[in-house]
C-alpha cells in the first residue's frame, strides 16, 4: 500500500484536469502544486538540515523577478525564467549562506528574515529594473489553465523525486547529521558549512523555479506579493510544518491542506455564511459573513498557533498520534 | 555643520527609545534563548491602549504609562504561560517552534487590532506634540526629549532591578545557565513568565512614549520588530547595556541615513547594519565590553 500510494496519487493528479473542468478548482490545484515545490525546498533546508529559514520569499521573488525581467526588458519568453530563476535564486542563496551559516538556530532564522526584507527593499527601490511598486505585467502564454497545470505537475513531481533521491544519497545523511547534532557531525569530519550551503542552494533552486512558474502563471508580480513575509515565507513554513517536517510527502500533504485552508478562510468558509445569510435573511449572519471574510488573516494566524501547539511534527510526522486520538478503540485492538 | 548636529541630536533622542525597545527583546532573548518576533506587535498593542485612553478619556499619553505597562505585562505573562511554555514540553524535530509561535502571535495581535480599529491611521494630538525649543541653532522636539529622559529613567530602574533585587538576580542566573539556576532553587518557569511580562511592559512604555509624535496603524508592529532585532544583534544577544548602545547606534544610523542618503532607504539601513555586524563584529557590542 505504501509503495503504490504515490503512484495512485500521481494518476489521480494526471487525470484531474480532464475530469474537473471548473477553472476555479484547476487554479487551486495549480497553486497546490506550486506550494509542493516550495514546501519541498523548505523541507530540504529546514526539515532535513535543521536550518529554519524565514526567507523563502527571497528565493521565490528572485525567481519570479528573473522570469519577469527576462520577458519585460529582454523580450525573451518568460519560460526561460524557469531555468534562470532557479539559478538566480542560487545566486542570492550563495553569498547569503556564505555569510550567515556561521549563525545557528534562531539567529540563522533571523538572518534569513532580514534577507527577505532586503530583497523586498531592493525590488522596490530598483525601479529601472523592476518597475518598483508598479510591478511587472506580462502576457500569459496560454489561455487555458491545463498547460500550466501539467507544467506545475511536472515540476512538483520532479522536485519531490529530486528530494527523494538527494535524501537517500550521501548528502541526505550528511544533512540529517547536521540537524541532529552539528558539533558531533563536525567532529566526524563532515564539513558542515559546505553541506549546509549545498542544502540551502537546493532549496533556493527549487523555490526560485516555483517563483518563475508563478510569474508565468499569474502574469503579474510586484514586490509586496512575491517578497511577502506572511504570504510566502510563513506559508512555506506552514506547508512544511503542517505536512510533516523532514518527510518526503509532508510538503505534498501540507500544500494541499494549507491551500485549502487559505481558500476556506478567504472565501468565508466557501461562502457558507453568505449562503446561510441569504437563505435565512438574518442580519446577524450577513454581518458575520462580512467580518469573517475580512478576518481571514486572523484565522490564518490562529491556525499557526494551533498547529505548532498540537501538531509540531505535522500530519505525516504525527500520523500515528492523530490516528490514536481519533480512533482510541483501534489502538486497543492493536495492543490486544 | 548645523545639519550634522541636528541629525546627531535627533538620532540620539530616537535612539533612547530604541534602546527601550531593544532592552525588552534582549531580556527575553537572554532568559529564553528565543527571539520574540511579536515584539513590535506588543508595542502596537501598547500604543493602541494609549490611543484609546487619550481619545475617549482624554488622559495624557505620559499618564497612560501606568495603564499600558501593567496591561502589557499581563498580556506578556499570558502569552508566555499559555502558548510558549507548553511548547517546551512538546516533542518536535525543530527547536525553532517557539520563534515560529511568536510570529503566529504577532499575526493574531495585528489582525485582531485591524478587526477592531480598521487599518486607518490614528494619532494622538497633544499641546506639546509639535512643540520645540532651541539650543543655539538646534531644535529639540519637547516630546522626544521627555521620552528620552523617561526612557533613561526606565533603563536605570531596570539596572537596579536586575542587579539588586531577588527576582532580578534570578533572571540573570537563568539567563546565564538555566540548569544551574534550576539546581540553585530558581523556579525557571516562573522567571521566564516574569521576564516575558517585563519585556512586554518595557516595549509598551516605548510605544506609549512614541505616541505623541508618531502615528499608529495595525501594521506598525512589523518594522519595529525588525528594528528590535537589529538592536539586539547590534548590542549583543541578551545584553542590557548593549541594547542601549545598540539602540542609540541604530537611531544615529537611521537619522544620518535619512539626512544624507534618502528617506527611501530608512528601513534598509538597519538591515545593512545587521549584516555588517554579523560579518565584522559577531556578538555585537557585548564582545567589546565583556560585561
Amino acid at each position: 500500500m505504501k509503495k503504490i500510494a504515490p503512484l495512485i496519487l500521481l494518476i489521480i493528479l494526471i487525470i484531474f484536469p480532464l475530469v474537473i473542468q471548473n477553472a476555479y478548482y484547476q487554479h487551486l490545484m495549480i497553486l497546490v502544486l506550486m506550494w509542493v515545490v516550495i514546501g519541498s525546498g523548505w523541507n530540504v533546508i529546514a526539515g532535513y538540515t535543521g536550518q529554519v529559514s524565514f526567507g523563502d520569499a527571497a528565493f521565490f521573488g528572485t525567481g519570479a523577478y528573473t522570469a519577469g525581467i527576462l520577458a519585460y526588458h529582454f523580450h525573451i519568453s518568460a519560460w526561460w525564467g524557469m531555468a534562470f530563476g532557479g539559478i538566480m535564486a542560487m545566486g542570492v542563496a550563495f553569498p547569503f549562506g556564505w555569510i550567515c551559516f556561521r549563525l545557528r538556530g534562531a539567529y540563522f532564522a533571523l538572518a534569513s528574515l532580514a534577507l527577505n526584507e532586503v530583497c523586498r527593499h531592493i525590488a522596490t527601490v530598483a525601479e529601472p529594473l523592476t518597475q518598483g511598486m508598479v510591478g511587472i505585467l506580462i502576457m500569459p502564454s496560454f489561455l487555458s489553465k491545463i498547460p500550466y497545470y501539467y507544467i506545475a505537475l511536472a515540476l512538483a513531481v520532479l522536485s519531490v523525486g529530486f528530494v527523494q533521491i538527494v535524501m537517500h544519497s550521501k548528502w541526505g545523511y550528511y544533512f540529517l547529521s547536521i540537524r541532529e547534532d552539528q558539533d558531533a557531525a563536525e567532529s566526524l569530519g563532515i564539513n558542515t558549512h559546505h553541506y549546509k550551503m549545498v542544502s540551502l542552494n537546493i532549496a533556493a533552486f527549487l523555490t526560485g523555479m516555483a517563483g518563475a512558474l508563478f510569474m508565468n502563471y499569474m502574469g503579474f508580480i510586484d514586490p509586496s506579493v512575491v517578497f511577502s513575509l506572511h504570504d510566502i515565507s510563513i506559508m512555506a513554513i506552514l506547508v512544511g510544518i503542517v505536512g510533516g517536517v523532514g518527510t518526503i510527502f509532508g510538503p505534498v500533504v501540507g500544500a494541499f491542506v494549507m491551500v485549502a485552508v487559505h481558500e476556506f478562510f478567504r472565501t468565508g468558509f466557501f461562502g457558507l455564511f453568505k449562503g446561510l445569510a441569504a437563505l435565512t435573511g438574518s442580519d446577524f449572519l450577513i454581518v458575520a459573513a462580512k467580518y469573517i471574510s475580512q478576518a481571514h488573516v486572523l484565522g490564518f494566524g490562529i491556525l499557526v498557533v494551533l498547529v505548532i501547539l498540537l501538531l509540531p511534527n505535522g500530519i505525516v510526522g504525527d500520523w500515528k498520534k492523530i490516528v490514536d486520538k481519533l480512533f482510541p478503540f483501534k489502538k486497543k485492538g492493536v495492543s490486544t | 555643520m548645523e545639519v550634522f548636529l541636528q541629525t546627531l541630536v535627533a538620532g540620539i533622542l530616537k535612539g533612547g527609545l530604541y534602546g527601550l525597545i531593544g532592552m525588552g527583546m534582549s531580556l527575553i532573548m537572554g532568559v529564553m534563548g528565543i527571539i520574540n518576533l511579536a515584539h513590535g506587535q506588543l508595542m502596537m498593542v501598547g500604543m493602541y491602549i494609549t490611543f484609546l485612553l487619550s481619545h475617549y478619556l482624554g488622559i495624557d499619553p505620559y499618564l497612560s504609562l501606568f495603564v499600558s505597562m501593567p496591561a502589557l505585562f499581563l498580556l506578556g505573562v499570558a502569552i508566555q504561560k499559555y502558548t510558549l511554555n507548553p511548547l517546551m514540553e512538546v516533542d518536535s524535530i525543530l527547536p525553532e517552534n517557539q520563534v515560529l509561535m511568536t510570529v503566529g502571535i504577532g499575526m493574531v495581535l495585528t489582525e485582531i487590532t485591524r478587526f477592531i480599529f480598521s487599518s486607518d491611521y490614528k494619532s494622538v494630538q497633544t499641546s506639546y506634540s509639535n512643540a520645540t525649543f532651541f539650543l543655539g541653532e538646534i531644535s529639540f522636539s519637547i516630546a522626544l526629549v521627555i521620552a528620552f529622559f523617561i526612557a533613561i529613567l526606565f533603563t536605570l530602574f531596570m539596572f537596579w532591578f536586575l542587579l539588586k533585587t531577588d527576582v532580578g538576580r534570578s533572571i540573570r542566573a537563568t539567563a546565564q545557565d538555566k540548569d544551574a539556576a534550576l539546581l540553585m532553587g530558581v523556579n525557571s518557569k516562573r522567571i521566564t513568565i516574569i521576564t516575558f511580562g517585563l519585556g512586554s511592559a518595557l516595549v509598551a512604555a516605548a510605544g506609549t512614549l512614541l505616541m505623541p509624535i508618531y502615528y499608529l496603524f495595525p501594521d506598525i508592529g512589523g518594522p519595529f520588530t525588525r528594528k528590535a532585532f537589529v538592536i539586539t544583534i547590534l548590542g549583543g544577544l541578551g545584553s542590557t547595556v548593549g541594547a542601549i548602545f545598540g539602540g542609540i547606534t541604530l537611531g544615529l544610523a537611521e537619522a544620518f541615513g535619512a539626512t544624507y542618503i534618502g528617506m527611501a532607504y530608512d528601513d534598509m539601513i538597519g538591515l545593512i547594519i545587521f549584516i555588517l555586524v554579523l560579518l565584522f563584529l559577531p556578538g555585537g557590542f557585548k564582545r567589546l565590553t565583556k560585561i
